[in-house]
């Protein structure tokens, strides 16, 4: 099997997609500063990312996850911290058209990507169709794990649209329905101890146009 | 305002603002991000440094050493404080173990220590080089172990008797004696607890998570050892408590101790991983339960006890609470026993009392009924009581369990459900529950202060917080409702110890409470309007933005032109609760499936029926009973903090360990309000419903699960490794 | 969390070559297992090496008629590709059972198969932990263990692996390739990928110091009833208690792998053969030699039960 690894396919493997290339050609060798102010001061790198719509340049302490640089660096502190290890979903944001947790993933690993926060979906007097779903249907309760639910639900619809299948997709070689089971599932991923969920389903049934 | 009478007709009844289902006024600040929490205030002066909390790494012993030196010279650290730098601290009345360890430590992860540095990165990383050798102590751990032990306590927590229980029960034709447990829970609310601290002078202010504004500054300054007069704690959003919120807790205490070394603000979130066992947690319970039955279903014996465990100086879960009142019987008995444990700090969770001891009263409610050949909804209602059963001169103030069973089974097609294990459905097989919901109704004093200005706007300032419960929507809405303006001229201000002192969050008091104390502030600022229009003595109505007397009439607003007019008041309550028994009712009905193969149980279907006097906002009331089916339905299959007997800690810390609910677990929920308003209880006539929705959920749970398999479990949570092995062979 | 220097890959087999000279570096991809561990400090790397601009995101058909799935495909992309979910239901089914949307979307396949366990006494650093910390004991065995294992288990350890995705890929004979700081590459086949713990529950892989996942590769498709059944206390976004992947076919032959029992996926040829036989069979044979604790025991009569249920669903 070692030589059937046929040179052909893994380089098809190995193929550079055309977003790494971009990526990839934008830093040249891919060595990144660890420029350190002083002798004892942690490793730093810099990172521009496109956050809400707007460039943003930073020089981080490599340690910071995407999570903090929002909230402590940019004061985005819309995005939540409920747990800080993927557990809960309240730091949900959308990254390059997909929802992940920002909590799990170090900021200077976001070179080049555009990022959507909740404040970039909608604003307390101009609200995303998805946001006001939430505040017509009382789509939560103490508000913490809110965001995340929002961007959550906001891409969710996306992935079903998409035909990406789920966990109680009946058939998967078919296109997932638009459902509320479907949604109750995709959104398992953020926790809401309030529970607010079965209020969720109806504002997300609500923005997909179906009967919750 | 003291309220010893009952309410006459008041400008609340109009009900045009009040009982309508209005959206939250603080909706679009939270769904966008906008709604500032502890952690997230940018306004604090100075820019904050960060605290990270060292845990005690053993649940019971003493600190040999601390070795704090290699963390002082990592990067960016500006300061580490243990209890040997710490100065000398009190203790805070509420607080059973000492926030901040050393030399003994009194529970796992009790903070050994807090970093300050520059970087959250930075004080994370070198909270991770401080050596601290402990003298690990033998502890007890195991509640069956320490059961026999375990003490009787007095007063209101003493034992119960009336009748001759042992007597009624041993003589009764159909007889229930059952043991039942509950476990550890935790609140896992999403908001870990967090504070921001800053010191001027001698002056502190900390901006924090906390549902009782004036318990936790009044500890705060207790522990600090410092006038309270020199604290400001405030707390305007709170990313959930259900009783975690209650007291002050470490994030607090570290981030001001962290800021004054440091001179600089301090921010802390206490970690995710340290939350179940550096804070409060709802302790376990064993419970027995005897019933004794007349074949004619009618209770003659009750009996319920329990034992519970805490650190010394703690307190009880008061499980048998619910059985004083809950159905009749002549002859009656409850015990509830303490023994000590060295587990973290036990203390209230959402309906301390009634949850978990509904969760065993009303399965074993379902157990007798059965034993009786009686539907469990008639049964229960065969042994309603319209008096306290222990004092049957004493009636209850209102009293509608009755009808919630009733109208329940109707909504629900409870008389569909079969007998145990009789329903199929593919692979699952399904069943209907049932249970009662009881929680008493509690008052607090509770003040508020209430400006008019000159646009006419109303602005609320009380020290009562929000914690999702709906309370700046419910302010606004009775301020709008004794004004006579719309919803939108009127602010809301909550959760600052600089406003006065209000009823806080807890004990499903807050809704009521909190707006009967704006209601005597509002009150008096009709007074002091109409006095300053000078419309002389009569009747005044206030309404649509303008104020009537006699056949005088005027814009609220012009009373505000020379100047704002202020006013303050608080609701007290007097003895009504004595004259009469104040609780709240419901009925929960459930519909549950179990994978007959693998035993997994999931809810379909969840009804409840409340009777809780006056809804003073329904879409907010129904959002707090639905939040409770949910942790009911975690309660009932999947929560437990799971206890290491040998090193004495809670192993599954984090959220991924202690399971609640996610949204692919809970069905389309609906609640019913029954509609009434309960003089007795408040100018306002509402009463709690925050916690009534969770109580008896885990039970109507239960009972669907034995009625789907008629696999009977009363170990709670209903987990497939309890009754696997009771279900039909499959292979 | 440590410090620690960062930079970016620029080809796999230099990226290799850098992980294997310097002691204490970690590639990073997804980082959803990695970054959760160094912020409790149970991974402390002093570099880390991002690969996620290699490429290595694509799925491609061999010349023997399977799939080749680059290190770096996504979870999400892999549970969606038509022709996994055309020929290896399986696959998809187990990877939209684990984890949550959010976490597929990051997690890659390599990273997946990689994974640390979930044991809470390997996560809390104040516990003895054989895996974590060589020699310090095992804090489970004896204490809280209702998640972890009951076969291929040690004194020394009784951790299960977590992944879903890995015992999808047990029941498909997928292997393993790599590339190593040489620039050599090999295949291992996925059941000696993971190690049982012996005495050294540390050493989790086959892969040597600086070797880098390049794909996984499937075998052609064997046709069947492909079906993923994982049993755990909630209903999502939570690690199994039992999971089974099974390929049945019509004849009722096949072969069945599980997930939550042991420190790897667990497949015994034997066991497959019984399948015709009926679940008590091939459990029989599955857990031949399982030590299961006070906490745990009911997973083997829970994999039992559900293997009945896949073996019924298969029969339709």
């Amino acid at each position: 099997m070692t030589q059937g690894c046929g040179a052909i396919s893994r380089r098809d493997v190995l193929k550079t997609s055309a977003a790494g290339a971009a990526i990839a050609g934008s830093l040249g060798t891919g060595s990144v500063a660890m420029a350190q102010a002083e002798p004892n001061a942690p490793p730093t790198a810099a990172v521009r990312m496109k956050v809400n719509g707007k460039q943003t340049s930073l020089t981080l302490d490599t340690r910071t996850t995407l999570l903090d640089a929002l909230r402590e660096h940019l004061k985005l502190t819309g995005t939540k911290k409920g747990c800080d290890h993927g557990q809960c979903g309240a730091c949900t944001v959308i990254v390059n058209g997909r929802r992940i947790n920002s909590c799990l993933t170090l900021a200077v690993m976001h070179e080049g990507d555009e990022v959507t926060t909740i404040e970039g979906l909608g604003t307390v007097g101009d609200l995303h169709p998805m946001q006001a779903a939430f505040v017509e249907h009382d789509g939560f309760q103490c508000g913490y794990c809110t965001p995340g639910q929002i961007c959550s639900a906001v891409a969710v619809l996306e992935e079903i649209r998409a035909g990406i299948p789920s966990h109680v997709t009946e058939d998967i070689g078919a296109a997932p329905g638009m459902t509320t089971l479907e949604m109750r599932e995709r959104m398992s991923g953020n926790i809401c101890r309030c529970g607010a969920y079965s209020n969720i389903a109806e504002a997300m049934a609500q923005v997909a146009g179906v009967k919750a | 305002m003291k309220f010893d009478t009952p309410a006459g007709t008041n400008p609340i009844d109009r009900m045009t603002v009040v009982g309508k289902p209005t959206p939250r006024i603080d909706g679009p600040l939270k769904v966008s991000g906008a709604a500032p929490y502890a952690y997230e205030h940018h306004d604090v002066p100075g820019k904050p440094a960060y605290g990270y909390v060292l845990g005690a790494a053993v649940a019971k012993g003493t600190i040999r050493s601390i070795d704090t030196a290699r963390a002082q010279r990592a990067p960016g650290v500006l300061a580490v404080v243990t209890y040997r730098n710490a100065g000398k601290l009190g203790k805070g009345q509420m607080n059973t173990a000492k926030l901040l360890a050393g030399p003994d430590v009194q529970h796992y992860h009790q903070a050994v220590a807090v970093v300050v540095a520059e970087t959250f990165e930075q004080a994370r990383s070198a909270a991770a080089m401080i050596d601290v050798d402990y003298a690990r102590t033998d502890g007890a751990f195991d509640l069956l172990a320490a059961k026999d032990g375990a003490k009787e306590q007095g007063g209101n927590d003493a034992p119960t008797a009336v009748g001759d229980f042992q007597g009624a029960f041993a003589s009764s034709p159909v007889q229930l004696d059952q043991n039942y447990t509950t476990p550890d829970q935790s609140h896992a609310m999403m908001e870990p607890m967090a504070t921001i601290a800053a010191w001027e002078g001698e002056k502190l202010t900390v901006w924090t998570s906390n549902q009782m504004v004036n318990w936790s500054l009044k500890d705060l300054a207790a522990t600090l050892q410092m006038p309270v007069e020199n604290v400001r704690l405030i707390s305007p959003y709170i990313g959930g408590g259900f009783g975690g919120k209650l007291f002050l807790r470490s994030d607090a205490l570290m981030a001001s101790l962290g800021a004054r070394a440091a001179k600089r603000p301090v921010k802390v979130a206490l970690q995710r991983p340290l939350m179940a066992n550096n804070a409060t947690h709802r302790p376990s319970t064993i419970q027995r339960i005897r019933l004794g039955c007349g074949r004619d279903g009618k209770i003659a014996a009750i009996g319920h006890e329990s034992w519970s465990g805490d650190l010394e100086g703690g307190g009880l879960e008061v499980a048998v609470q619910q059985t004083k009142l809950l159905y009749a019987g002549a002859n009656r008995m409850t015990a509830m026993r303490l023994a000590v444990l060295d587990l973290p700090e036990g203390n209230a969770m959402r309906a301390p009392g009634e949850a978990p001891g509904l969760m065993a009263l009303e399965i074993a409610m379902d157990e007798m009924a059965e034993k009786l050949g009686m539907d469990p909804v008639a049964f229960r209602v065969l042994n309603d009581t319209q008096v306290d059963p222990e004092k049957p001169d004493r009636a209850f103030s209102q009293r509608n369990l009755v009808r919630c069973l009733q109208d329940g089974a109707t909504r629900f097609g409870w008389s569909r459900r079969k007998g145990p294990g009789q329903v199929r459905d593919g692979r699952w097989l399904v069943g209907m529950g049932v249970a009662a919901a009881f929680r008493n109704n509690l008052n607090m004093k509770s003040g508020a202060r209430v400006r008019l200005d000159g646009q006419g706007t109303v602005t609320v300032e009380t020290d009562m917080t929000d914690i999702g419960t709906g309370t700046y929507t419910i302010m606004a809405q009775t301020a709008a409702e004794m004004l006579g303006v719309p919803l939108a001229k009127v602010v809301v201000k909550l959760g600052d110890s600089s406003f006065p002192v209000s009823a806080g969050s807890g004990g499903q008091w807050g809704a009521n409470s909190s707006t009967a104390g704006l209601y005597a502030a509002c009150v008096k600022l009709r007074e002091a309007i109409v006095e300053k229009l000078g419309f002389g003595p009569g009747e005044a109505v206030f309404e649509g933005g303008q104020v009537h007397v006699g056949n005088r009439s005027a814009d609220i607003a012009r009373a505000a032109k020379s100047g704002e007019i202020v006013a303050e008041d608080s609701i007290e309550f007097g003895d009504l609760d004595k004259k009469f028994q104040q609780s709240t009712f419901g009925a929960h009905f459930v519909e549950a499936a179990v994978d007959r193969y693998t035993g997994e149980a999931r809810v379909r279907r969840m009804l409840a029926v409340c009777a809780a006097g006056r809804i003073l906002n329904p879409t907010a009331a129904r959002s707090q009973v639905i939040g409770a089916m949910t942790m009911g339905v975690g309660g009932a299959l999947m929560e437990e903090l799971a206890v290491d007997k040998r090193f004495g800690f809670f192993v599954n810390h984090d959220l991924a360990g202690y399971e609640v609910p996610v949204h692919a677990d809970i069905p389309h929920q609906e609640v019913i309000f029954i509609d009434e308003a309960d003089d007795k209880v408040s100018p306002m006539k509402a009463k709690g419903v925050g916690e009534l929705g969770l109580c008896g959920v885990g039970a109507a749970v239960a009972n669907a699960v034995y009625n789907a398999t008629g696999v009977r479990v009363r170990d709670y949570p209903i987990t497939l490794d309890k009754y696997l092995d009771r279900l039909g062979e499959v292979a | 969390m440590r410090p620690f220097t960062y930079e970016r890959a620029t080809s796999a087999q230099d990226a290799a070559a850098k992980a294997a000279a310097m002691p204490g570096a970690r590639f990073i991809a997804g980082g959803t297992n990695l970054l959760d561990l160094m912020k409790l400090e149970i991974e402390t790397p002093g570099h880390l090496i991002d690969v996620n601009g290699l490429g290595m995101d694509q799925i491609v058909e061999t010349p023997e008629g399977g799939l080749r799935i680059g290190a770096l495909v996504r979870n999400t992309d892999l549970a969606a590709d038509k022709r996994v979910r055309k020929d290896y239901g399986v696959l998809t089914r187990a990877l939209v059972a684990g984890a949550s949307g959010q976490l597929r979307n990051k997690a890659t396949t390599a990273g997946n198969l990689l994974q640390r366990t979930r044991c809470p006494y390997f996560y809390d650093v104040n516990m003895p932990c054989n895996k974590r910390k060589p020699g310090s004991g095992c804090g489970a065995i004896g204490g809280f263990s209702r998640q972890l294992g009951v076969i291929g288990t040690s004194e020394a350890c009784i951790a299960t692996h977590p992944s879903d995705m890995a015992v999808a890929m047990r029941v498909l004979d997928a292997s393993v390739e790599t590339m190593r700081p040489d620039g050599t590459t090999r295949a291992i086949p996925i059941a000696e990928f993971h190690k049982l713990p012996g005495q050294t529950p540390q050493t989790e892989t086959a892969l040597e110091q600086g070797e880098l996942i390049i794909s996984v590769a499937l075998p052609k498709p064997t046709g069947g009833t492909h079906i993923y059944r994982k049993v755990r206390d909630r209903a999502s976004y939570a690690f199994a208690l039992v999971s089974v992947a099974a390929v049945i076919g019509r004849d009722g032959k096949g072969a069945v792998a599980l997930g939550g029992v042991a420190p790897k996926p667990w497949r015994v040829q034997e066991a497959d053969a019984l399948l015709p036989k009926g679940a008590q069979a091939v459990s029989d044979r599955l857990f031949a030699e399982a030590t299961p604790r006070e906490d745990n025991a009911f997973k083997i009569m829970l994999a039992k039960r559900t293997i009945a249920s896949v073996i019924a669903e298969a029969k339709g």
